[in-house]
């Protein structure tokens, strides 16, 4: 997967997809915006496990839930799913 | 060197710092079932990897060209065609690594198919490649109709559900069929391993997916996945719904080596309480795909789903040796 951008000369054949999907943002699909309570949280995990989008990562060094809203499609499964009700779903531009 | 399933103790933390093999961008539609199915199947393999993948959804959110979301290599296939293709890579890495063309290790082979691909349309591969005893796992996500080209009823879809191609109203009240039981025709197979799962219960799956792996032959997943585009229900409530199909006996957890049942942990809560046990409405309620099912000429059908329902729990508990 190079991130060059290539001409149709180059493109290689067969359909092989050379670009990661990683740089194609989903986050503007989002019209809900989950915001995390650091305070509330278990880590309990489940918003990372049952997020579809593998947008929600932990970061062991701080212990802290990092929301990547590039990606969020804001579907609220990690709200939903939140045994300690610290995840909110809030309407965009009105966090 | 990953563990091996036996020695393989995780923790959810420990789990979730595993590497995403299917990475973010993928164009799901927002609370896809499926696309929870593959992260956690791919967080699950023990070393190097191989996909592929029959045409379906998951296939066409996960490569619109030139965007590719697999971390592995990855190959799409025809729509009948997953375990046809599974077998020729699996044959194709034991010569080169006979021929010392590749490193020698073991590679996993893993095929996605949806419901389609799978109780339909791929049927005749998947049997013919498990009869020929290739070493692979096979991975069904389950969104019950073909969601990918708008909603049309396959062998998957239950009884009673609306889709474009089974439409309820005045002449018919949704699918007239019953769902067929896919996993239980696999283990008629004979084969090594079968198992359902469902992505509410994901430690239960990821441990699944990992035996289906480490198992000498094939393997057969049939992992349940809502889709909130096609089952009309609310994007978040996508876990919940899955949840509740196993909690209404719609869809019991179970696996079987060799055609020898054995109940999986929710599902095992329930034989032995069966007051745990609720009505399927509770499950149906929850999709406007069923909701013609609530008006008051339908009430048959709701009766005929909750008897099916029963019957098919209380031959896997006789199968299972527990009632």
């Amino acid at each position: 997967m190079s991130p060059q951008p290539k001409n149709w000369k180059e493109i290689p054949l067969g359909g092989a997809c050379w670009k990661s999907s990683t740089e194609y943002k989903t986050g503007d699909w989002r019209s809900y915006k989950p915001i995390w309570n650091s305070e509330k949280c278990t880590r309990c995990m489940f918003c990372h496990i049952y997020c579809p989008e593998g947008a929600i990562k932990y970061e062991p060094e701080t212990n802290d839930m990092v929301f990547d809203y590039d990606f969020c499609k804001g579907c609220g499964i990690c709200a939903n799913e939140c045994p300690a009700t610290a995840i909110e779903m809030v309407l965009e531009g009105k966090e | 060197m990953v563990k091996k399933l036996s020695e393989w103790k995780f923790t959810s933390k420990e789990f979730a710092q595993i590497p995403e093999k299917f990475a973010s961008g993928h164009r799901a539609c927002a609370g896809c079932g499926p696309a929870i199915v593959l992260r956690l199947v791919m967080k699950a393999a023990r070393g190097p990897i191989i996909a592929t993948n029959a045409t379906g959804c998951m296939e066409v959110v996960s490569t619109i060209y030139p965007y590719t979301s697999w971390k592995i290599p990855w190959m799409h296939t025809a729509f009948e065609t997953a375990a046809a293709n599974a077998s020729g890579i699996e044959s194709a890495l034991k010569i080169l690594r006979k021929k010392g063309k590749i490193k020698d290790e073991h590679v996993d082979v893993v095929a996605f198919a949806g419901d389609g691909g799978t109780f339909d349309i791929g049927f005749q591969a998947l049997s013919g490649a498990v009869e020929r005893g290739h070493d692979f796992l096979y991975v069904l996500y389950d969104n019950e109709a073909y969601m990918n080209t708008g909603i049309q009823r396959s062998g998957g879809t239950p009884r009673g559900a609306w889709t474009t191609t089974s439409p309820a109203g005045k002449v018919i009240p949704g699918k007239a069929e019953h769902k067929k039981p896919i996993a239980d025709i696999m283990v008629a197979h004979e084969m090594p391993y079968v198992a359902t799962a469902n992505i509410a219960y994901w430690k239960d799956l990821v441990i699944k997916a990992r035996k289906g792996m480490e198992v000498n032959g094939p393997a057969f997943l049939h992992a349940f996945a809502p889709c909130p585009r096609g089952w009309r229900s609310e994007n978040e409530k996508t876990v919940e719904i899955a949840r509740l199909a196993t909690e209404t006996c719609v869809f019991p957890l179970w696996e079987a080596e060799y055609g020898e049942y054995k109940l999986s942990a929710p599902s095992k809560a329930i034989a032995l309480k069966p007051e745990r046990k609720k009505p399927v409405e509770a499950y149906l309620k929850t999709q406007r795909r069923f909701r013609h099912l609530f008006k008051p000429e339908n009430k048959h059908v709701l009766e005929e789903i909750q008897s099916e329902v029963d019957r098919r729990w209380k031959k896997l508990l006789k199968a299972c040796e527990i009632a």
